[in-house]
């Protein structure tokens, strides 16, 4: 048998742990992306 | 292989959404368009990455600000119907998770905004997030009826963060962008503060229509209303915008003093019969976000 506070606590960690993986993804491509616009506004 | 026992003690995970919720979403939407705004009338063009990122950086900056706000005033939250369901009164965060959040948030809103724009646009928005949580949130918030008067500088703090990450530099238009902001703050909070007046009393907040009552707060929102009108109009007379502008800030000013008159004429004392008081709270966002718009359309048809 399941204990449904375990079950909960499981369920919130992965969650967050998806969400934190997109966030460091995008965060990963923003910076990508910030690098290319500094550098082609450089005079 | 070991087995991991859970602490049955120990507060659950925060849930993502009651994180999001910590930044207040809707109040975001605001400070993004008054800065995407001030970002859009400055006189240079910035990259289009690096712009969306000196907004992103914003809209976390007021997320983190939001999140240390609810953590200090967690205590008077549970008082109060309209925030009671918050995340941390309402049982389901752990305090010390929202306030490792806020500052984390806020750190890294601030940092990213240095790299990305400019140092200057970083300073404003650091400046901007302790306001809300020093000044506003825990000197004035539960000490003086003019909490949300000078607390409202938070705010207006925006369009100048957006105006400098384009530019580098802090000019006319912005400032009074700022003064805008500031006198628009205490007719918007005054009008809700005077329909949910019995949720402040509760929580102890010594908000203007609890400790000076309705009718004094009701002159207070038509006497900050001119200055306002005054200061939404000032573009125009000063050269810093065209007549698209200033011809619709003038009509709309003369809409908000209007409904302000009406709430100055109604004798509510029960939130039943406080028909104009939300009325002009709802106008008033409606104002802000109508008078940006009209400003950036006004400044491109220009240019």
């Amino acid at each position: 048998m399941t204990d449904p506070r375990q079950d909960e606590i499981r369920r919130r960690q992965k969650a967050r742990a998806l969400i934190m993986a997109v966030l460091l993804g995008a965060f990963v491509v923003l910076v990508y992306a910030i690098t290319i616009a500094k550098m082609s506004v450089q005079p | 292989m070991s087995t991991v026992t859970l602490n049955h003690d120990a507060p659950l995970p925060a849930d993502w959404r009651d994180l999001l919720a910590l930044t207040k979403p809707r109040v975001m939407s605001l400070v993004v368009f008054t800065s995407l705004a001030g970002m859009l009338v400055a006189p240079v063009t910035i990259h289009p990455v690096l712009g969306f990122t000196a907004i992103l950086c914003i809209a976390l900056g007021a997320g983190a600000a939001a999140a240390l706000n609810m953590w200090y005033e967690a205590d008077l939250d549970a008082k109060m119907k309209r925030t009671a369901s918050r995340p941390i009164p309402a049982g389901r965060m752990d305090p010390q998770a929202a306030l490792h959040f806020g500052v984390g948030l806020g750190v890294f809103s601030v940092l990213l905004m240095g790299l990305a724009a400019n140092w200057l646009a970083a300073s404003v928005l650091a400046v901007s997030i302790l306001y809300y949580v020093f000044v506003y949130t825990i000197w004035l918030k539960r000490r003086t009826p003019q909490n949300i008067v000078i607390g409202g500088a938070a705010g207006a703090f925006p369009p100048l963060i957006g105006w400098a990450a384009a530019t580098g530099d802090i000019g006319w238009l912005p400032i009074l962008l700022f003064i805008l902001i500031f006198l628009w703050t205490p007719p918007h909070f005054w009008a809700l503060a005077l329909f949910v007046r019995s949720d402040y009393a509760a929580a102890g907040v010594p908000m203007l229509p609890v400790v000076s009552g309705a009718l004094a707060t009701r002159r207070q929102i038509a006497l900050y209303t001119l200055p306002m009108a005054a200061a939404a109009v000032a573009p125009w007379p000063l050269g810093l915008a065209g007549p698209l502008y200033g011809i619709a800030a003038a009509a709309f000013s003369l809409v908000f003093l209007a409904l302000a008159l009406r709430v100055l004429a109604n004798r509510a004392v029960e939130p039943a019969g406080m028909k104009p008081e939300k009325q002009l709270f709802a106008y008033s966002i409606l104002f802000l976000f109508a008078l940006f718009g009209v400003l950036v359309l006004d400044r491109w048809t220009v240019s």
